[in-house]
């Protein structure tokens, strides 16, 4: 079982895996384990987040895997998949598990146990680490651990994750069991006679065609005729073993034969589990009578009532976004300076010319651009771990589910469309909790249709410079209106896509389905918040951060090539005129096109430059109008775009509907590098960063298109 | 017969049977929502789906559409 067994050296390494249901602080239980060596990565080759971690204990060096939660062994999502294909099958390609550690919410167990019997059945050694003892205690539940272990037949140690109590009760039991193969055997599947001789072809034939023990083909037999989901499963992933087709006509063979017998096949593995945990709980689970009153049942009165549920939800949010926009403000200029002295600082070391620009404006802005985000991405990442962790974020899916059914959506997309108000990149991350791929896909899709923060400074200066002053009943500004304007248009045009995308994109089939837990509140840690958002911002600088890098460099080249005409000038990058370098012939090159858009060269420029980040499109028309430092809420720049005219005709060159025009523009084209590249980390294909860019930049044209002519029809 | 949909907040009630076999129902007897299990409607959402039941001593929510599915005594 564990070949380092052989080896004379006294040090011996163990690969634990780490199981359970979601909400069982099977985190909780990983970090105490393993304190601060672990790390975050990815499958290879899907996006399911991988936690690993390693202790050592009397000599023995443990790696821990923690796998993803999950309810049982038949897969719902890919991260089920993933955990389930560790745990059964000997020959995957992540690891070999020596010992499995099931964490069990002790004040749940009912439920928790289906998961343990499905575990206990393939073979290999299993300790149940009962989490949260002491809430199962205030509950008045009486735990008999001895009667556990006896009834179950496997090691039982009771902890309390939080408090780092049991911990190393854990640690000793997962070294004691090391390497010893699980000799107590108990058959939690008792199905009578008639039954186990039906099963029998069934099991003889799995036997003969997979990697797996007696005991697991008997529970996988009735797994199979139980149910058609868990055959759908076995078609996609070991079809190289096993004919389907001759497993299909087994096991409808068997049901047959069943029914003739008159027992209900159907689902008869999660009858016959639960028939067995609720005889074994009633002998080993006490309930005193006095409950006290539970806490979490009256905040929950509070946090979903009918009206101040969805008030607090919102209030939540607003504060949330609050902190966000006015202090990670904060951090992101510090970036911006600290860029900036470190361009001082390379322009002193360096000299003037080629090499110069490129660390300057290509590798420092590169950069820059990437650590920009950090700030809002952290603290996003910070607030939505806590909710995530106090079972808040359920309560809110809970909440919000009946509106997004409206788009063929659940309730778990509103947390990542939310957070896109933000920044689309943490959004885009947190649809890591959406478990159908497909819904998870379409929020992936249209989530940059939420107006983020990068284009607010463009919105400002356009609505600043073009929308009259006055109000709508002297009660709501024009200029108000038109950026609420702008908010709505994205969500109206996400979900529009949300539902063509239903229609359009193949999924598993599985009808949208808000089949989900909602789990007691409990207090958060802050502790390993923290540590968790640090991790995933990590992924994003080393993941993204390459692609905006490599970007930015390119971005560099296009608006400093070809050097100026040759003047004697060749040393001064800076003073290149921006409509001379490729950027501008861009941009120039781009007018006929966009043209029906009403926007010229000028604003050509700013569409390309706006790919490092929406908001450079400000600085690029500062840089074209010659207006130093100016920014969004310059009145130079706005007065300058107001009084630019068209050569030939003499006439302004920007009217309100080119304005209007490019505001659309702007709400629904892809112009984010960094949206661009985390989409491709996220669903590890450039296949649907691909799309976006496709689809979202021809709507944005459509669109702008039809506004910028309903204006000259108007005139 | 009355469905899990026809309860009022705080009802009590026991699990009869299902009238549809497909990978959601699927999936809500691996939850340990099947027939015989007693189940207390909790609360419906504010917008008046999905509902929120207490089952085995946890909550689970699911949509209006699947609890018609669910007939109880």
């Amino acid at each position: 079982m564990n070949p380092s067994e052989n080896v004379s050296s006294p040090r011996r390494g163990l690969t634990v895996a780490l199981v359970g249901n979601p909400n069982t602080g099977k985190t909780s239980v990983f970090n105490s384990l393993t304190g601060l060596h672990q790390k975050v990565g990815n499958y290879p080759g899907v996006t399911v987040e991988k936690k690993t971690g390693s202790f050592t204990f009397s000599d023995t060096d443990v790696e821990l895997i923690d796998l993803p939660g999950l309810y049982s062994l038949v897969p719902k999502s890919l991260d089920d998949k993933i955990a389930s294909d560790i745990l059964t099958n000997p020959k995957n390609k992540i690891s070999v598990i020596d010992i499995i550690v099931l964490v069990a919410d002790a004040s749940n167990l009912n439920r928790n146990l289906y998961l343990l019997t499905q575990i206990m059945d393939i073979g290999k050694p299993v300790i149940l680490a009962l989490n949260m003892m002491d809430v199962a205690k205030r509950n008045g539940l009486k735990i008999d651990v001895d009667c556990l272990q006896a009834e179950l037949g496997v090691m039982v140690v009771p902890v309390v994750a939080k408090k780092n109590k049991g911990i190393d009760e854990l640690r000793r039991g997962i070294v004691a069991l090391g390497g010893k193969q699980d000799t107590l055997k108990t058959r939690h599947l008792q199905v009578e006679e008639e039954f186990s001789r039906v099963l029998e072809p069934v099991c003889d034939y799995l036997k003969e065609n997979t990697y797996y023990n007696e005991d697991y083909c008997r529970s996988l037999a009735i797994r199979f005729i139980s149910s058609d989901d868990a055959i759908k499963y076995l078609e996609g992933e070991w079809s190289r073993n096993l004919d389907g087709a001759r497993l299909k006509k087994l096991i409808g063979t068997a049901r047959k034969e069943l029914e003739a017998l008159d027992i209900n096949w159907h689902m008869a593995e999660a009858r016959l589990r639960y028939k067995w945990i609720d005889r074994m709980l009633g002998r080993c689970v006490t309930r005193s009578d006095i409950i006290s009153s539970d806490i979490s049942e009256r905040l929950d009165k509070i946090l979903t009532h009918s009206v101040l549920g969805p008030l607090i939800f919102l209030a939540i949010f607003a504060a949330i976004f609050q902190t966000i926009f006015s202090y990670a403000e904060v951090p992101m200029n510090w970036i911006d300076s600290g860029m900036h002295e470190l361009g001082l600082l390379a322009a002193r070391l360096i000299p003037p010319g080629l090499l110069q620009s490129l660390v300057i404006d290509g590798v420092i802005a590169g950069v820059g651009a990437v650590l920009v985000f950090l700030p809002q991405i952290l603290a996003l990442f910070f607030f939505l771990g806590i909710l995530e962790d106090t079972g808040y974020m359920s309560r809110v899916a809970f909440m919000m589910d009946r509106v997004m059914r409206g788009a063929g959506l659940s309730g778990r997309s509103v947390i990542p469309l939310l957070s896109s108000f933000a920044c689309a990149i943490p959004g885009i991350m947190a649809t890591r909790t959406v478990h159908d791929w497909k819904e998870r896909l379409i929020t992936i899709l249209i989530a940059p249709f939420m107006s983020c923060s990068a284009r607010l400074p463009v919105y400002v200066l356009i609505i600043g410079a073009f929308i009259p002053a006055g109000s709508v009943f002297g009660v709501i500004s024009y200029s108000a209106l038109t950026l609420l304007s702008l908010y709505l248009l994205g969500i109206l045009v996400a979900a529009v896509s949300a539902y063509v995308f239903k229609k359009t994109i193949k999924g598993t089939g599985r009808p949208s389905s808000f089949v989900m837990e909602l789990p007691p509140y409990r207090r958060p840690s802050l502790r390993w918040t923290a540590l968790q958002m640090v991790e995933r911002a990590r992924l994003f600088v080393t993941d993204a951060g390459k692609i905006i890098l490599a970007v930015t460099i390119v971005l560099w080249f296009l608006a400093s090539f070809p050097r100026s005409g040759g003047q004697g000038d060749d040393n001064d990058f800076a003073k290149t005129p921006i409509e001379q370098t490729y950027a501008g012939r861009f941009g120039k090159t781009l007018e006929p096109l966009i043209k029906p858009l009403g926007f010229d060269w000028k604003i050509g420029i700013g569409l390309i430059t706006s790919f490092a980040a929406r908001e450079v499109m400000v600085s690029t028309l500062a840089t074209i109008y010659n207006l130093e430092d100016a920014d969004e809420g310059s009145v130079d720049l706005r007065q300058a775009l107001v009084s630019d005219t068209d050569p030939q005709t003499g006439k302004p060159l920007y009217t309100i509907w080119t304005a209007l025009s490019l505001l659309v523009y702007y709400v629904l084209a892809m112009q984010c590098m960094a949206t661009v590249a985390i989409v491709r980390r996220e669903t590890n294909s450039w296949r649907w960063p691909a799309l976006m860019i496709f689809y979202m930049t021809t709507l944005a044209y459509l669109a702008s298109f039809t506004v910028y002519h309903i204006g000259k029809i108007w005139g | 017969m009355r469905t899990l949909n026809d309860l009022k907040p705080g009802e009590t009630a026991v699990i009869d049977s299902f009238t549809e076999n497909d990978a959601d129902m699927d999936y809500l007897m691996e939850l340990g929502v099947m027939e015989g299990t007693p189940v207390v409607f909790v609360k419906s959402a504010p917008l008046g789906d999905p509902i929120e039941i207490d089952v085995r001593g946890y909550h689970l929510s699911l949509r209006r559409s699947r609890a018609r599915c669910i007939r109880v005594n």
